[in-house]
């Protein structure tokens, strides 16, 4: 008996772990695969100019203008994501607090929301963008994007917000606050990290994403300066540079690849830490 | 209403759906005593104390029905400065829930709500309630770091002192010192004690001991009704029905 249950833990744990160190494998895999592609083609001219006439050729330059545009429609959008995002998930968890049916049911619309693929948002703000008469620019994309990453910045805040003990909801009111200052003077304060990990969630999400910005950001080589200029994208360029005739220019495609991998990875870390730092002495 | 009541309750009811929790609860709460809530968990001690403060309130589906008088107005009547009410009086938890804020602005959390913001003020108030719950010794040079670095025992004084900063009439206390060792549940109950000169104190508990040390009146509780009530020595000592006979000899 004894020894049978030691086969079994043996066989579980061997299977449980191979699930585990492959994903972690398969990770460092791709990863690997774009670094070894593409870090010839990183050079320093690839972060900090925009494309030249022959760039899509193999001539000079760089993709400066999918890096800023990337960061513009990304910050942008998780701005405004956070604007419309922050109080509704506070909201959520105050005022609606003991209202369960309505929370279950908004609940449900924003999981559906986050399902939906990042293309049909893309057709969708391609239509509203038509509709405004604007063409193809930074702050078509930017509000794409926003409508894209705005219910994963109210779930997962929302996630971290609901399991906010009940009792210090009542702690709160019991002291005199209304449901909005429980809100925004106890809630927002205790759910710090999840306002930060839905932020950088949404980020990176909003950086990534190709589909949504594919009709409605455009594509150019210059480095946007208004809103209502077309703006390259770091997913874009890679996609153009992967479909080139030419080697050279396809391994800059990993190149933008390593670009994208290191602004998320970096804003992630940063993001990660901040929340910790915050979560401890946050308490002004 | 008579004057040395602080709380009147009218027929009481609260109900979930077609189950009654609260059946026909008539009580009167005595002004400067403590006066203790006893019965076997489940009776319905927390959410008479909830209904006190209309936390019942954050729960929809209970339906309140009845009168609660506090200072001659009925506070279960649909009003919107609930939030006046709940100011007379502090409310103590099972657990201490210290708000995600320095230990200084816990105690002040509560009277900034009142509009209070004159530093001197908030800084008196602060060191004062502290010191009512034994606490300023302890916290004074760390005020400003937050209370997870507290003890359950000393955070739970922490809750006492900001309730009290908002200057209540009431003090409404859940099982208060069932998370906590003996010797800080000592210091609550003798701070209990301490405080009933100024403060009308409603304990609830479901410990025989406890309610033998604190109460000045007590109220038996049993499936959602007021089974007796009285003065504890009396109480106690010749009761009067089956529940409560059986509940003094399964807690001793
Ligand atoms: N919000 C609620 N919904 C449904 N049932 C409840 C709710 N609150 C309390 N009850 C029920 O009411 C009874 C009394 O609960 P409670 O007041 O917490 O008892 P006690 O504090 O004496 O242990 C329990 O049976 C509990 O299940
Ligand atoms: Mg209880």
């Amino acid at each position: 008996m004894r020894r049978r249950k030691r086969i079994e833990e043996l066989f579980f744990k061997i299977l449980t772990g191979l699930a585990c160190y492959s994903l972690i494998l398969v990770l460092g895999y791709i990863i690997l695969i774009i670094f070894k592609k593409g870090i010839n083609m990183l050079t320093l001219d690839m972060i900090i100019t925009a494309p030249t006439g022959g760039y899509y050729y193999g001539g000079e330059g760089g993709v400066l203008n999918a890096i800023m545009g990337s960061l513009y429609i990304a910050i942008g959008a998780t701005v405004i994501a956070m604007i419309f995002g922050v109080p509704a998930a506070l909201f959520i968890n105050s005022h609606l607090q003991h209202k369960p049916r309505m929370q279950g049911f908004i609940r449900y619309l924003l999981d559906a929301l986050w399902g939906i693929p990042s293309i049909v948002y893309g057709a969708f703000g391609f239509m509203v963008m038509i509709m405004m008469g604007m063409s193809a620019s930074l702050l078509a994309g930017i509000i794409t994007v926003a409508f894209l990453i705005t219910p994963i910045v109210i779930r997962t805040f929302d996630e971290v917000l609901c399991t906010i003990p009940r009792g210090l909801h009542e702690a709160a009111l019991s002291l005199g606050s209304t449901r909005t200052q429980l809100a925004f003077k106890v809630l927002w304060k205790q759910g710090f990290s999840g306002f930060i990990t839905a932020v950088l969630l949404a980020f990176g999400r909003g950086i990534g994403d190709a589909a949504s910005v594919l009709f409605t950001a455009g594509y150019t080589d210059l480095v946007p300066q208004y809103l209502d200029e077309p703006a390259a994208t770091l997913p874009l360029a890679i996609f153009f540079q992967l479909g080139s005739p030419i080697p050279e220019v396809r391994n800059r495609a990993y190149a933008a690849g390593i670009i994208l991998t290191v602004i998320v990875l970096i804003i992630s870390v940063s993001a990660r830490l901040m929340s910790r730092k915050f979560s401890k002495t946050n308490l002004n | 209403m008579k004057q040395d009541n602080a709380i009147e309750i009218h027929n009481l009811n609260v109900c979930v759906d077609d189950q009654r929790i609260l059946k026909n609860i008539n009580l009167q709460i005595p002004s400067h005593k403590i006066t203790v809530l006893l019965g076997p968990s489940g009776c319905g001690k927390t959410t008479l104390l909830r209904s006190l403060n209309r936390l019942t309130d954050l729960y929809k589906e209970l339906k309140v029905t009845g009168q609660i008088f506090i200072d001659g107005e009925d506070i279960l009547k649909p009003r919107n400065d609930i939030y006046e009410i709940r100011q007379k009086m502090g409310l103590l938890s099972q657990k201490p829930y210290p708000l995600p804020l320095s230990i200084y602005k816990n105690v002040t959390y509560g009277i900034k709500l009142k509009g209070v913001k004159d530093k001197k003020l908030l800084d008196y108030n602060v060191e004062k309630r502290l010191q009512e719950v034994g606490l300023w010794d302890e916290v004074k040079d760390r005020l400003h770091s937050s209370p997870d670095t507290l003890s359950i025992g000393q955070q739970q004084r922490l809750c006492l002192a900001r309730g009290l900063a908002v200057k209540p009439r009431l003090i409404l206390a859940d099982e208060p010192t069932s998370a906590l060792d003996p010797h800080s549940s000592k210091t609550i109950e003798d701070l209990f004690k301490k405080l009933k000169d100024q403060y009308t104190i409603v304990v609830v508990t479901h410990i025989l001991r406890q309610a033998k040390r604190l109460a000045d009146h007590a109220v038996f509780m049993h499936f959602g009704e007021v089974i007796e009530q009285g003065s504890p020595d009396e109480m106690f000592s010749n009761p009067q029905s089956p529940e409560l006979k059986k509940y003094l000899i399964d807690g001793n």
